[in-house]
Formats: C-alpha cells, sequence, structure tokens
C-alpha cells in the first residue's frame, strides 16, 4: 500500500470515528454517574434533524449545531425526569427515549428528506497538515472533528483531574454514601444525562451537517447503539473510548478500503462489518464476568432515591 | 406547590390497570395539541387516525391483519422480558424469518402440494429460533450483553435481507426491482373470507396466544421466568438453570418472530420485498410494555398498535401527513405509559402552601 492511500484511510477512519466518539464520550459520564441510558440513538437522530432544519432554514451551520445540542438536551431532560426522578427502569425509558427520538426525527424531518445542504468544510491547518501520514488525519478535518478533539481533552481532564470526576464517580460508584457526604445525587445524575445528550445532539449534528449533509430517516444506522457498546469495550476508560471510536471508525469504512483494493464483496454484505465487529467486540470483552463487574460502575442502571 | 411521591408500600392493582389508559389518554392530547400546532383540526385528524381505518369490515379484518406479526413478536417479547432478558432483536428474527421462508417458497414455486406451504413455515421458524439462539449463544457462553447482541443482529438481518433481495433472490423477470418472484399458490397462505386479505395465519396468532398464556401462567417454565426476572440470586439459590432459561426464552420469542415474518411474505405481501416490516419487531416493544407482558393485555395492545398503524397510512393519503406519524405516537405511548407506571408504586402528593403551614404550626408550638 503507498503511504497516500493509508493518509486517505487514516482521514476517513477519523471522520467516521468522530459520531461515535462523541455519543460515547457522553454516555461515557452519563454511565459514570450510575445512569444508562439506551437511547443515544434517539437523541442523536433528533439532534441530526433539528441541526439540519436549522441550517437549512437560516443558513447558519453553527446554530444548527447549537439547536442540535439543545435538541439532543431536551430528549434527555425527559429520560432523566423519568428515569431519575420517578425511579422507572432505565433500560425501558431508554428503550422508550429512542423509538420516541425515532419516531419525533422521522416525523419532522419528512419534508427535509433529500434536500441539498453545503455542509461543512474541511479546514486544513498550514503547514501541519503537511506532515506525512499523520497530517491530514489530524489537522486537515472540518471545525468539529477538531471540536471532537478539545472535547475528548476536557472530558478526560474532567474525569481524571478534577473534584467534579470524583463526585461523578462517587455518585455511580455508591449514591448512599454520596449522598450522606452531602453531594446532590439526583442532581449530579441529571446533569450527567443531560450532557449525555448534548454530547448526543451534537454527534447527530456531525452526521447531517459534516459527514454527509443531509437528512435522511434513521441516518445515524445504530450509530447510537454502536457508541454503547464502545463505553463497554472502554472499560469505562476515556482513552479507551477514543481508540474504540477510531477502531469502529475503520471498520466502517473497510468496504472502501477493499473496494480501493479492488476486491468486490456485495455492498450490502460489507455494510455489516461494523455490526459485526461490534457483536466481536462485546464478545472478546465480556467473556470475562469479573473484569467487567470490575470496571462498570457498581451503580449503573439502579435507580436511587433520597432517604431509603 | 410541591408535588411529591410517596410510597404505597404496596403494588396498586387498580394503577396497574389504568395506567396504560391514562398512558393513552395523555397521549391523545399530546397529539391533539401537536394536530393543532400544525393547523390540522385536531379531532377530524385523531377521527382520521383512528376511527376511520376501522370504520367497516374490511378495515376490521385489515386491522387483524396488521396487529398479527406485532401479536406475534410481542408474546415472545413478553416471555423474554419477564426473565429480564432483553430481546430488542424481534425485528431481525422477523427478517431472518421471512427471508428464510421466502427462499424454500422460491425453490417451490411450481409445486402444487400442501406441504410446500409446511417447508416455508418450517424455514422460516427456524430461521427466527436460530437468529436469537445466536444472542443466547452470546450471552450464555460468553456472558455478552443481549441487548446489544440483539441490536447488532438486527442491522445484520437488514442488510442480509436488502444483499439477497438485490442478488440471489431476485427476480429474474421483475424489470429490476428489488424484490423476489411471486411464491407458487401452495405456498401462500389460504384467504379466510372472499374478498379480503384475512388469512389464516390469525389462526397461529391466537394459537400462540393461548400458548404462551398457558407457559406465563401455568407452567413451571412460566414460574421460573418470573423467579429469574424478580431476582436472579434466588433464582440461581433454588437450582433454576439460568443458563437453560435463557435459551429457552429467546428461542421461544425468535420463533413467534420468525413465525411473523414468514406469516408476512407468504400472507399478504406474497413476495419477499424490502420493506417486509414497517418496524413491526420495534413496535412490539411497546406493545408488550402496554399489555402488562400479559398475553390478554398484549392482544389490547397490537390492535391498537395496529391501528396506528393503518390510521398513519390513512393520515398520509387523506390529510398529507406523514406516515412517521405512527412512529411518533408509539413512542409517546411508551413514555407516558412508564411515567404512568410510576403511579403503580407512589401515591402523588400534592403540598398546597397553606397546608405546609398547617403542618409546621404544632412544631412551633412546641418550640
Amino acid at each position: 500500500m503507498d503511504l497516500d492511500l493509508i493518509s486517505n484511510i487514516l482521514f476517513a477512519m477519523v471522520r467516521t470515528g468522530t459520531p461515535l466518539l462523541l455519543v460515547a464520550l457522553g454516555e461515557l459520564v452519563c454511565e459514570k454517574s450510575g445512569v444508562l441510558n439506551l437511547g443515544q440513538e434517539g437523541m442523536m437522530l433528533f439532534g441530526a434533524v433539528i441541526g439540519f432544519i436549522v441550517a437549512f432554514a437560516t443558513g447558519s451551520l453553527w446554530l444548527g449545531v447549537a439547536l442540535a445540542i439543545v435538541a439532543g438536551m431536551v430528549l434527555a431532560l425527559l429520560f432523566a425526569l423519568v428515569a431519575v426522578y420517578l425511579n422507572a427502569n432505565q433500560i425501558a425509558c431508554g428503550l422508550a427515549l429512542t423509538i420516541f427520538g425515532v419516531g419525533l426525527s422521522s416525523f419532522i424531518g419528512t419534508a427535509w428528506v433529500g434536500k441539498p445542504l453545503v455542509g461543512f468544510g474541511t479546514l486544513a491547518i498550514p503547514l501541519l497538515s503537511q506532515i506525512p501520514l499523520l497530517g491530514r488525519m489530524l489537522f486537515a478535518q472540518d471545525l468539529l472533528v477538531y471540536l471532537s478533539f478539545a472535547l475528548f481533552a476536557v472530558v478526560g481532564w474532567v474525569l481524571l483531574k478534577t473534584r467534579t470526576g470524583l463526585v461523578l464517580q462517587a455518585v455511580g460508584e455508591n449514591p448512599a454514601a454520596a449522598s450522606a457526604m452531602g453531594l446532590p445525587v439526583r442532581r449530579v445524575r441529571l446533569l450527567a444525562v443531560l450532557f449525555g445528550g448534548a454530547m448526543a445532539g451534537l454527534a447527530g449534528a456531525y452526521l447531517s451537517l459534516a459527514y454527509t449533509p443531509m437528512w435522511a430517516e434513521n441516518m445515524t444506522a445504530g450509530r447510537g447503539w454502536i457508541a454503547l457498546a464502545l463505553v463497554v469495550f472502554a472499560s469505562w476508560r476515556v482513552f479507551r473510548v477514543l481508540l474504540g471510536a477510531y477502531l469502529f471508525g475503520l471498520a466502517s469504512i473497510l468496504h472502501l478500503v477493499l473496494q480501493g483494493l479492488g476486491v468486490s464483496i456485495p455492498s450490502n454484505l460489507l455494510a455489516m462489518l461494523p455490526y459485526v465487529a461490534t457483536i466481536v467486540v462485546l464478545v472478546l470483552l465480556s467473556r470475562d464476568a469479573v473484569r467487567t463487574r470490575l470496571y462498570a460502575p457498581v451503580s449503573l442502571g439502579q435507580p436511587w432515591q433520597p432517604g431509603h | 406547590m410541591l408535588l411529591s411521591l410517596e410510597p404505597r408500600g404496596q403494588q396498586s392493582r387498580a394503577m396497574l390497570l389504568l395506567s396504560p389508559l391514562l398512558a393513552g389518554a395523555l397521549t391523545l392530547i399530546s397529539g391533539a395539541l401537536l394536530f393543532a400546532a400544525l393547523g390540522n383540526p385536531p379531532l377530524e385528524t385523531l377521527y382520521t387516525l383512528l376511527i376511520m381505518p376501522i370504520s367497516d369490515m374490511y378495515g376490521v379484518t385489515e386491522l387483524a391483519i396488521k396487529a398479527l406479526p406485532i401479536l406475534l413478536c410481542a408474546l415472545g417479547l413478553a416471555l423474554a422480558f419477564r426473565a429480564r432478558i432483553w430481546n430488542i432483536g424481534a425485528e431481525g428474527q422477523l427478517l431472518v424469518g421471512a427471508l428464510a421462508g421466502s427462499a424454500v417458497a422460491i425453490q417451490l414455486i411450481d409445486v402444487e402440494s400442501r406441504w410446500a406451504l409446511v417447508l416455508v413455515f418450517a424455514a422460516g421458524v427456524a430461521a427466527g429460533t436460530a437468529w436469537a439462539g445466536l444472542a443466547a449463544w452470546l450471552r450464555t457462553r460468553f456472558n455478552a450483553n443481549e441487548i446489544l447482541t440483539t441490536i447488532m443482529l438486527n442491522y445484520i438481518a437488514l442488510n442480509l435481507l436488502q444483499y439477497f433481495i438485490y442478488g440471489p433472490l431476485k427476480d429474474p423477470a421483475g424489470y429490476g426491482f428489488p424484490q423476489s418472484a411471486m411464491f407458487g399458490d401452495a405456498s401462500r397462505l389460504p384467504i379466510l373470507f372472499e374478498g379480503t386479505r384475512l388469512h389464516v395465519g390469525v389462526f397461529f396468532a391466537l394459537l400462540a396466544l393461548v400458548a404462551i398464556w398457558v407457559l406465563v401462567q401455568r407452567s413451571f417454565f412460566g414460574f421460573q421466568v418470573k423467579v429469574l426476572g424478580l431476582d436472579r440470586r434466588a433464582a440461581r439459590f433454588v437450582g433454576f438453570r439460568e443458563k437453560r432459561l435463557v435459551w429457552l426464552a429467546l428461542m421461544v420469542s425468535g420463533a413467534l418472530a420468525g413465525l411473523a415474518g414468514v406469516c408476512e411474505v407468504s400472507g399478504p405481501i406474497g413476495q419477499l420485498i424490502p420493506q417486509v416490516s414497517p418496524g413491526y419487531g420495534y413496535a412490539a416493544i411497546t406493545v408488550a410494555f402496554l399489555g402488562r407482558l400479559n398475553p390478554v393485555g398484549i392482544l389490547f395492545a397490537s390492535l391498537l398498535m395496529a391501528l396506528l398503524y393503518l390510521g398513519g397510512e390513512m393520515a398520509q393519503m387523506t390529510l398529507n401527513l406523514p406516515l412517521a406519524l405512527t412512529g411518533l405516537f408509539q413512542g409517546m405511548l411508551l413514555f407516558f405509559l412508564l411515567a404512568c407506571d410510576v403511579l403503580i408504586l407512589y401515591r402523588l402528593r400534592v403540598k398546597l402552601p397553606w397546608q405546609r403551614q398547617f403542618v409546621a404550626t404544632p412544631v412551633a408550638k412546641g418550640a
């Protein structure tokens, strides 16, 4: 393989991994606080459609991004009200959120299917983007990809180095003890869920405004679910989320790579790759039940209410 | 004013039944508000959505046809959900059922014996069972989370279906359309009443309904499943074999979803098309919860869901509303249901400012 091809593959890998990275970072924070939100797919789709409609109507991509984030947070708020404050089953609520988000986004997006939009273009940083192999991948991306780098750094720093990160972890590991220490468990969980919603909305906007600037029903194609598997893959550690997101990005573009190499496999079969990869990864990582239990936040998926 | 939740101490049986009705009412109200906001007359639109599709006998038979796959899928899901095995994969299990059934039916187009239908159904049910069995294997052998594996298997099934429709199973005489050849008459389910599309598949659904009812309410297996769902540790202590239960619950629900898929292709559709399921497998999740994981409840819930599907089509034709209306209502319904379900275990207390004062007074006296 020549260098150009590898450089192109790396570039596409980061582009494809970015939405996964964004959602998975959001879900990681959410799960660290002990809340399992299976509604990522729904929030992402809602963000994607709102971002597209706003950008299309106003001509401002950034306004689209901003409102997509708000859209993700609105759905996350609904989830938090029912799952965090009303103690409903988190799995059922997450499923409901996804079903609701899929329905809502297709409903309001009907009139916008197939409309053309000029999305975020790439912005190459002079000199740095000329570095062989890595230059294109890291320094010739669009602005939202750069934003995802920054968000990764911020989330990593907050989780590992700050008091906020500790609070989050305390609430997720042992909410009763955290509450006894005077931490507002439910508020922390609410904020974590909202952050997850914001990230999912942003990831949706990345899809509909940068990755493929258009709106199509179910355009997330299961990325919200893959992101959930990613968090398990990462054993709830932030650096591994980054690694995993790009590995999955690579798995998703493998069909392009193979086509580039002249291997002909029907595209529908190749499109299965990311999903098969997800299962394989889950199998490899979950085989050891003890390991999963060691890394997962202890109270993950369990509602908590004050005074109990 | 302050709202607070107060534990009831026990399940409220009344709320158990009232909560789905309350959720339905809230969905209707939200729907009416939505229509008003969109500039459609709310009541008229609700009429189009919920009454018009079943205003004649033909409509009622169409309702039964639509309810059939949803009911079959939801019955299976209910069994799995009772054991807290979150099978989200009914959609994929339905699709592979349809795919395998079609693959066999295409080979038997010229066969005139009714055995063709038996083979088609055996293939469909076996495929659905195997697809769910895959998730069971991943779960019991490798401890892989079944929510994620079944979802992934849904996407894989969808791509597999498309591969076959655009590839090996494409009708050579179909002018390039992505669809299989029409099945032979022997591979089609017989119609029950002339002039309608109602087919004998409804008997399968009723049979499945009774079978699942007996299984969950009257059998030791059903009891084991229930214990497993309520308390995994307890189930282990009394020696129930968890792995076997996981296998059985998933395979039964896969078999029913596969049956639903093969009923669709050999019933109303008559060939394999890419849109063989407009999300029946996902709708079944809502239906299973709405029906309280109880077979009889699920029957009613699936009829309601089928009505939403028919109403969505009707609203698209007559009012030019997007077909996605069905999905939206489905999502609202499930969300409201989960919120209302809180009232099963909790009582809603409204504290008004003067009430709080009233409580506060004696304390002040004591001090």
